[in-house]
């Protein structure tokens, strides 16, 4: 066909100039590669953002006990340990709570035969894993009657069990907390990073009773640290918030005027914003990336144009010789789509590649996806046409006469 | 009479029919007129040498011919055709199934291997590569220059790409052939040999030539002389013969 004909023409005349046509390459390269890779470690940001979203659970409120005010100083959130297990328990028969647990909390040292661990002890309600939709993976969750009876069992964090077991099996042994034995029922799933970065899976979950009463002794007795609740749905967690601190209002006597002794945090509004700066972020990559193709683009233009000045005599003996305008139009034309398009596959190649290097060298999550390479790939040839169309018009109007007396 | 390609062509279809035609120039003093009522008519078979000192109006004559200007006014049919009535594609189509070119400056690309630049019109006629360049090989052969084929333009004299550039007006078979000051660029011994091939192509494959020249001995290889002045045509003849054409 004649297609077939213009194509080796335009690749004759990409040929005859090599450097050039290299250097109007290099814009796109650039240009595509650029938005290969932003767009890859913004993806990257995004799928780790909601992952740790997922991680943490979904429509979360955590109540937590208010700071205390002793001669002047004040002490943090959840100094003063204000909230109760009765507490708690009334929060949980509010209307559109799916799930609730109180939560104490403390830091302690694990031993288990030659080896030992720092962690992180979370006190609970059997529907603790329930509230934060955490699966076990080996064994089994402890009990009410665990609970009432403050037993000495635990549940074990994945990386607890790697730093304290090492390649055994933790479910049914028995690690010390002190001098205390303490037998672990069950293994929980694997976590991974919170949305601070720190690591969920370094934990040791106990029943509540036996968090307060055998490892941390509160001096209150029924205090705990903080309450964290699972909405039913996400669009009553505004209402949620509002009869959350109407009740603790009411149940800490709390007179009109009087500062809240507690405090209420929406987690699910503090990740989404979390993930609306990160789509943000690589949505901004990404614009600043498509300037440099943009930019890719204007330099095939311009080398279009310079090419069909250079060229003038050469459509005119082609427009003698029976070319129709267009068939110096589709040459021209298909000229900068080559450019482009081979340009585009380069910088499909060099972006993947450095997303791929920059994963490993800097352990920053990217995903590389057959969409944005599809997408450039569109983004080259729209580029190839757009900018390739004004200097292919000017070439396929100029008057044969003209263009043959050029020199 | 007999064709080039061995029909009968009817005496009474002329090539080039031409009748009062007129071309002006738009200036910023007002229109300037190059061709002021031509009219002419040349048959298949025909030899002629356009004649005339420069701004007489034979180049624009040449471009109107050669179907890449349009006259003000005035009817110009090739080979039965009426030009003014074809668009842009029929024009093209004529210019490359009908015309060749040959160009003072030989125009051939200089990117080109000379087979290329003979089988360049065919690309617009949607032939293949391969019968493209099988085609153009002949022709170089016949022009003495096949064993350039592969060679660059600029790897041969002037009279040699001469050769090659009539080699590629003569691919798509032309009934016509317009050659524009051809010898103008080459010297004498070369022109010679040019117009010996010319006068070959004509003679033993009816080809069509009108042949713009302002050197007299060039112009008396021609059998019809047809000379320019102020945009008119002010003598039309036959060349004598005993004045001789060959060296």
């Amino acid at each position: 066909m004649m297609f077939t004909g213009m194509f080796n023409e335009a690749c004759s005349a990409m040929g005859a100039n090599r450097l050039r046509t290299a250097l109007t390459m290099l814009g796109m390269i650039i240009g595509v590669g650029a938005v290969v890779l932003m767009m890859s470690i913004g993806q990257g940001a995004q799928i780790a953002v909601k992952e740790s979203i997922d991680s943490m659970g979904s429509n979360l409120f955590v109540v937590a006990s208010g700071s205390a005010t002793a001669s002047g100083v004040r002490s943090g959130s959840g100094s003063t340990p204000t909230l109760t297990t009765a507490d708690a328990e009334a929060i949980g028969e509010l209307p559109g709570i799916a799930a609730s647990s109180p939560i104490h909390t403390g830091m302690a040292q694990l031993v288990y035969g030659p080896l030992n661990w720092n962690t992180r002890i979370f006190g609970v309600t059997p529907n603790y894993l329930d509230v934060r939709s955490w699966p076990i993976a080996a064994g089994d969750n402890f009990t009410e009657s665990d609970l009432r009876s403050a037993t000495r069992v635990a549940l074990i964090g994945q990386s607890t069990a790697e730093n304290l077991f090492a390649e055994e099996d933790p479910v049914g042994k028995t690690l010390r907390i002190g001098q205390a034995p303490y037998q672990i029922l069950g293994v929980l799933a694997r976590k991974g990073q919170s949305l601070e970065g720190s690591d969920q899976d370094d934990v040791l979950i106990v029943p509540l009773t036996t968090a307060q009463r055998q490892i941390f002794g509160s001096p209150f007795q029924g205090s705990i640290r903080s309450i964290l609740v699972r909405a039913e749905q996400a669009e009553i967690m505004p209402q949620l918030e509002i009869a959350i601190v109407d009740l603790l209002r009411q149940r800490h006597r709390l007179r009109e005027g009087q500062e809240n002794d507690f405090s209420v945090r929406d987690l699910t509004a503090i990740a989404e914003s979390a993930a609306e700066t990160t789509r943000i972020m690589s949505m901004l990559l990404g614009a600043i990336a498509s300037v440099s193709l943009v930019v890719g683009g204007i330099g095939i233009m311009n080398i279009m144009l310079v090419s069909v000045t250079e060229r003038t005599r050469e459509i005119g003996i082609r427009m003698a010789v029976g070319a129709r305008e267009i068939d110096v139009l589709t040459q021209f034309l298909l000229e900068a789509i080559l450019i482009s398009i081979a340009g585009c596959l380069i910088g499909l190649a060099l972006g993947v590649g450095s997303a791929v290097l920059v994963h490993i060298y800097t352990a920053v999550p990217v995903i590389v996806s057959g969409s944005s390479g599809i997408v450039a790939f569109i983004v080259a040839a729209a580029i190839g046409i757009f900018f390739g169309f004004y200097p292919a018009q000017k070439a396929a109007r100029l008057d044969p006469i003209e263009a043959l007396r050029y020199q | 009479m007999l064709g080039g390609d061995g029909k009968i062509i009817a005496r009474d279809t002329p090539v080039i029919a031409i009748r009062n035609l007129y071309k002006d120039y738009p200036t910023p003093a007002g229109a300037f007129p190059a061709l002021k009522g031509i009219s002419l008519t040349v048959y298949p078979g025909e030899f002629v040498a356009v004649m005339g000192p420069s701004g007489s109006g034979k180049s624009t004559f040449m471009n109107i011919l050669g179907c890449l200007d349009h006259p003000t006014y005035g009817d110009y049919e090739l080979n039965g055709k009426l030009v003014s009535s074809l668009d842009e594609e029929a024009t093209a189509r004529l210019r490359r199934r009908t015309l060749g070119f040959v160009f003072q400056g030989f125009n051939l690309l200089p990117r080109m291997t000379l087979e290329d630049n003979v089988a360049l019109p065919l690309v617009y006629s949607g032939v293949p590569r391969e019968r493209r360049l099988a085609k153009a090989r002949r022709l170089l052969e016949k022009v003495g220059l096949a064993r350039y084929a592969k060679s660059l333009p600029s790897r041969i004299s002037g009279g040699q790409q001469q050769r090659v550039a009539i080699a590629r007006a003569l691919i798509n078979r032309p009934k016509l052939i317009l050659a524009d000051e051809p010898t103008g660029n080459l010297d004498s011994r070369t022109s010679e040999k040019i117009m010996a091939l010319f006068t070959k192509l004509n003679r033993r494959k009816g080809i069509t030539i009108v042949l713009v020249t302002h050197e007299t001995d060039i112009a008396l290889h021609a059998r019809r002389q047809v000379r320019f002045l102020d945009g008119v045509i002010v003598q039309d003849a036959p060349t004598r013969k005993e004045e001789g054409t060959q060296p």
